[in-house]
């Protein structure tokens, strides 16, 4: 199943009436646990929060004589539970929630890969560079021809690259090191790229390989001699390795390790291009 | 104690961008205080789900605080599903920025000072930060 397909469990802890309030050391350890199980949490103290929507629930709370109260929703749409939570520790208390959403098939938080593009629709031009580029089909069209990500598990973990090619600076990465690919304001200075646009499509390109073919001339007698496909390999790596540091542009080592043959980035560019220029078409017409 | 703000803290778990001592700071805070909050594993992982919680996050009439990291990125990891946050009454607060005292009396200050982007805006000068 699709992560976008799966329904969460929302864990509400409760302190109001029928219920006795945790002290704050008490109910910082409940909550904290929880985050880092990869729950979300409302706790339900004094002030408003977020309305209701139809996802089930799980409610928590120290109950008067640790009866959880039975309740469902009024109008059926919403799976209630509740759970008295008197006695036990943060660990108890998430095995507790486990065992809850697992028996609501609700999704298990963590299994996701935390990086992936995110487009600031403010910024973005809708030029289809970013389709373009990108060879493991990270983005596509919605039914209007405008830019989303479509394959967010196909992104490369740590590669920044699109976002180095957006003349506008519109790709985030928010689990980034550094601004404005992490979200940081755009300045000026950041949308003057043109030049490290160029070193990139040179490096996932086609000079790569002018430059393997140079290497491999001047080694053709060594080559000649031990020519396996471990030793290409080596040598491509190291070959981009050397590129990727002299650029500067901070593509992981394995991300590059990982292009495909010359073959076939060109074929893939040649998809990719093919299904930006019909979305550009289809703009214009 | 209606025009109190809602809160939304973001644990930021699967990444070390937010420093720990912010978010745990912030977040002890938030359990001293007594107030309601909604507090989330991680707001990238509910926008790569397309996890519906985000609409609900974003719904209601009251003013919102969300600590998180920049307004750039929390706009849209809500934008790109459909989670449009109010920007006349949402307040981002950075904790890849703040320190974890000055971070918590933001989310706990009752004032909102809506700071979400405008459409296209570009900063005056290089590093300017909107928080």
């Amino acid at each position: 199943m699709a992560i976008a397909d799966e329904t969460t469990l929302r864990i509400v802890l409760y302190e109001g009436e029928g219920a006795a309030s945790l002290n704050a050391a008490d109910r910082g350890a409940t909550v904290t646990a929880l985050l880092e199980q990869g729950y979300a949490v409302t706790c339900a103290g004094a002030g408003a929060v977020a309305p209701a929507d139809d996802s089930a629930l799980l409610v928590l709370g120290r109950f008067e004589n640790g009866q959880a109260p039975e309740a469902e929703d009024a109008n059926g749409a919403v799976t209630v539970a509740f759970r008295d939570i008197t006695g036990l520790d943060s660990e108890g208390i998430t095995a507790l929630v486990e065992t809850e959403r697992a028996s609501t098939q609700s999704a298990k938080h963590g299994e996701w890969k935390p990086w992936f593009p995110v487009i600031d629709f403010d910024r973005c031009t809708n030029c289809m560079q970013c389709l373009s580029f990108c060879l493991f089909d990270v983005y596509g069209t919605d039914e209007d021809q405008q830019i989303q990500v479509q394959n967010n598990d196909n992104c490369k973990t740590n590669c920044p690259a699109c976002s180095r090619v957006c003349p506008e600076a519109a790709i985030m990465f928010p689990k980034y090191k550094s601004g404005p690919i992490n979200g940081d304001v755009v300045s000026d200075g950041e949308l003057n790229r043109e030049k490290m646009k160029i070193d990139i499509s040179a490096l996932l390109g086609g000079d790569v390989y002018q430059m393997l073919r140079d290497r491999s001339q001047r080694s053709r007698s060594r080559f000649s001699k031990e020519r396996s496909s471990d030793k290409a390999l080596g040598e491509r790596t190291k070959c981009l390795t050397k590129l990727a540091a002299e650029a500067d542009i901070d593509i992981p080592l394995e991300v590059l390790q990982s292009l495909p043959s010359a073959d076939e980035i060109a074929k893939k560019a040649e998809v990719a291009k093919a299904k930006a220029k019909a979305a550009l078409d289809s703009q214009s017409s | 104690m209606a025009d109190q703000p809602r809160i939304l803290f973001c644990h930021c778990n699967y990444a070390r961008v937010v420093p720990d001592e912010v978010k745990q700071g912030v977040l002890d805070g938030l359990c001293q205080s007594g107030r309601a909050f909604e507090a989330v594993a991680d707001l990238c992982e509910m926008s790569a789900r397309r996890d519906p919680a985000l609409k609900r996050l974003a719904a209601g009439e009251e003013p919102v605080k969300i600590a998180a990291c920049y307004p750039r990125a929390v706009k849209w990891l809500f934008g790109s599903c459909q989670a449009g946050l109010p920007s006349d009454r949402t307040e981002v607060v950075n904790m890849r920025e703040l320190s974890a005292d000055d971070a918590t009396a933001a989310v706990l200050n009752d004032t909102v000072d809506p700071n979400l982007p405008a459409d296209g805006s570009v900063a005056a000068t290089e590093g300017e930060k909107k928080i």
